[in-house]
């Protein structure tokens, strides 16, 4: 072989190349079953056209790490769809757009699927604040928008008819569930610290609420800003008298948060509830968590195997491709958001479902009509490989479903359930009804 | 807590962040004042050096190695931005800033790319808990209080006891006449824009074992170093320093006391008061 000698300033170029490369192919839009180019959608909608599904991602932005496993469950689920026969006999292709985690972006995306990809559905939202930005937008586009968001908002019934969330429940429900035995096993006085923004006021208003109604009290409220990095300052305002401290955290501060407790606190360590979303993407056997040993945690789906037992579960963690204790089986390091990237899954049969049973075919006011009141007109989720965290009731007038919940402890930094919830724990009087907003 | 356990806390608390700042903000202050360059990119120095930190304490499970090696690299990155990016526009006030603006994204996508969303921790180098009447407080803390006064202080050595560090007092009063008496203007500047970025870089590799590693830990950064400067004096290194502990002693205080938005908004009203009042900051430099 003859040899040749590459310049340095080739082989510059070659990597720029490379690099500029890799990351057009990494931010830009990709089609997960490119089987046909964008521009002949339209002239070949017909009965065995794609059916194609905007799947709207936090790929960059605070959101990352969900966006990421969020991702990886929808090509697991589009996988499994396609496999079976795609939905209503036809293909399945799903659309991604990065959303940056940012609420202005969100409303672009949500426009950018309706008028440019021509989507069918939009799904996948997981940010309370980018949900609210966004599913106005979708409402006005009249364009059926179902976030995977956990939020009240949905329930709330303050957003619009095309706006569902259907395979996830939401903040309220779990946190009316979680209550009574929170009460029973760690005391009545709370000390409650959450994120200063929509997400963490529900948890502030609807824990609160619980509480006292079951004879507990509020000791103090710590809210935290979204930004925050230090979190040793507010400890200061946990009064000695608390039975247990209740915490909620988003982001990545959490290892500090649990560090700094621990300094603060000591031996006096007080009891503690939290929940799992702090540490989502977090191995719990992570230098500087030991100060949860022993402390509880909410989970929505136990991310540690051999806490449900059902062969749907087993067959959901193979096919999204997660290992017994809730990491990548390629790198044990890459944990998984498994609280919720499950509802992505479910959201994804539930739109099968919705249009197999509603006879959708195309994007026409009509058709979106029949989908909209199929969906509102569903009851429960039975527990299935579609359903695999568990069987689920639906509320049509509320577009929000409501499940089982978990209560877990670390224990030898791992998470093992010690109670779970049943559906009825978590209803509440509902305070709205969309199905008497015009379509 | 009793109100004298809050202010040991706040006092705490402030003088560990305003020392880390000021290490952060000296980085942003200098660039500036050498080169007449508005870094928008340094918060993602001070995330590169966390960022390296992790990568070097992963591989060799050495933190003084990531002490010497992440500024290094953060060095060199800067460096090599100057000569790619900020070289080819002449230092034009206007365009720099729009390249340093790309510049910020460039480094927080690779590093999206590279090592992913995760927040990672570093292991502390020294963990010890102090037991004070009131709390418990991190002994490490204390060490990066230390360390960055430290720090802080060779810092000053080198800009006020060294050559190079005359040439960039030299470039900074007039580059022109500089150059008219032989200093290499062009190499000072890759040198100050290699400096800033290595002291953001420190600052990064001391807190990461406090905060973990982050993609988008560089803007809260980017903005207390902004107010820092601007409180200080753009350009002038004591009157930065002076911000920065100024900042995070009023931060401390007011978060512990009352609210941390409440610590800042106030922050923020005192960099608009001292814009009003006097507008080239609070020890003007002259260039």
């Amino acid at each position: 072989m003859a040899e040749r000698k590459i310049t340095r300033r080739e082989a510059l170029r070659a990597a720029g190349a490379l690099a500029g490369a890799s990351v057009l192919t990494k931010f830009g839009v990709r089609l997960l079953s490119a089987s046909v180019p964008n521009d002949t959608v339209e002239a070949a909608a017909g009965p065995r056209a794609p059916l194609r599904i905007g799947f709207q991602v936090h790929r960059t932005g605070i959101g990352a790490v969900y966006g990421r496993w969020y991702e990886r469950v929808g090509n697991a689920a589009l996988r499994l769809i396609n496999e079976q026969g795609g939905i209503a006999g036809r293909p399945v292709q799903i659309i991604v757009e990065d959303d940056g985690t940012d609420p202005k972006r969100g409303v672009e995306v949500v426009e950018k699927f309706v008028n440019q990809h021509r989507v069918d559905f939009i799904f996948g939202t997981l940010f309370s604040h980018v949900v609210i930005a966004a599913a106005p937008r979708a409402g006005e586009l009249k364009v059926p928008y179902l976030v995977v968001s956990e939020g009240y908002h949905v329930a709330s019934g303050k957003l619009n008819r095309y706006v569902f969330q259907p395979g996830i429940t939401d903040v309220r429900a779990q946190v009316t569930a979680v209550a009574p035995w929170i009460v029973k096993h760690l005391g009545k006085r709370a000390t409650l610290i959450f994120p200063d923004y929509a997400f963490g006021h529900d948890h502030r208003d609807f824990f609160s609420a619980r509480l006292r109604a079951l004879g507990g009290e509020v000791a103090a409220l710590v809210p935290i800003p979204p930004t925050e990095t230090s979190f040793t300052r507010y400890f200061a305002r946990v009064p000695r008298n608390t039975d247990f401290i209740y915490h909620v955290m988003v982001g990545p501060g959490v290892l500090t948060f649990v560090k700094e407790l621990g300094e603060h606190f000591g031996a006096r360590k007080p009891k503690l509830f939290g929940f799992i979303d702090s540490l989502e993407g977090v191995d719990i056997a992570t230098p500087g968590l030991e100060y949860l040993e022993g402390s509880f945690l909410w989970e929505a789906f136990p991310r540690y195997t051999g806490n449900v037992k059902t062969a749907f579960e087993q067959q959901y963690r193979d096919r999204v491709g997660v290992d017994a204790n809730g990491a990548s089986k390629a790198d044990p390091k890459d944990v998984s958001t498994y609280s919720h990237m499950f509802g992505v899954w479910e959201t994804l049969f539930v739109i099968k479902r919705a249009v197999e049973e509603s006879g959708y075919a195309s994007r026409t006011p009509a058709d979106y009509r029949k989908f909209i009141t199929t969906l509102e007109g569903f009851t429960s989720f039975p527990e299935s490989l579609q359903h695999p965290q568990g069987p689920k009731r639906f509320n049509g007038k509320l577009h929000q479903v409501f499940g089982h919940q978990f209560i877990s402890q670390v224990r030898n930094k791992r998470l093992v359930v010690v109670h779970r919830t049943a559906i009825e724990d978590g209803l509440y009087p509902p305070e709205g009804d969309y199905t008497k907003m015009p379509l | 807590m009793t109100p004298a356990g809050q202010a040991v806390l706040a006092l705490l608390e402030g003088v560990v962040s305003g020392l880390v700042l000021a290490l952060t903000a000296l980085g942003l202050s200098l660039v500036f004042g050498v080169m007449r360059v508005v870094n928008v990119a340094h918060g993602d120095f001070f995330m590169l050096g966390a960022v390296f930190a992790w990568y070097v304490t992963t591989a060799t499970g050495s933190f003084p190695l990531a002490l010497l090696a992440a500024p290094l690299a953060a060095a060199a990155v800067a460096v090599a931005a100057d000569r790619l990016v900020l070289r080819p526009i002449g230092y034009a006030p206007e365009p720099t800033i729009v390249a340093t603006i790309g510049l910020l994204y460039v480094l927080q996508q690779a590093v999206l790319s590279v090592y992913g969303p995760y927040a990672r921790p570093v292991p502390e180098p020294v963990a010890f808990r102090v037991d004070l009447p009131w709390f418990g407080y991190s002994g490490y803390k204390l060490v990066v209080a230390a360390a960055a006064a430290a720090l802080l202080g060779a810092a000053w050595l080198l800009i006020t006891r060294t050559r190079l560090g005359l040439y960039m007092r030299a470039t900074q009063q007039d580059r022109e006449i500089a150059q008219a008496f032989g200093v290499p203007v062009q190499r000072v500047y890759a040198a100050a824009f290699g400096l800033g970025a290595a002291l953001a870089a420190l600052a990064g590799v001391l807190i990461v074992p406090i905060r973990q590693a982050h993609y988008l830990m560089g803007l809260d950064a980017l903005l207390l170093s902004f107010m820092a400067v601007i409180i200080g004096g753009i350009g002038s290194l004591g009157g930065t320093l002076a911000a920065a502990l100024f900042i995070g002693l009023v931060d401390g205080a007011l978060s512990v006391f009352f609210s941390p938005t409440l610590a800042r908004i106030a922050a923020s009203l005192v960099v608009v008061a001292v814009l009003v009042a006097r507008s080239g900051g609070l020890r003007e430099v002259r260039g």
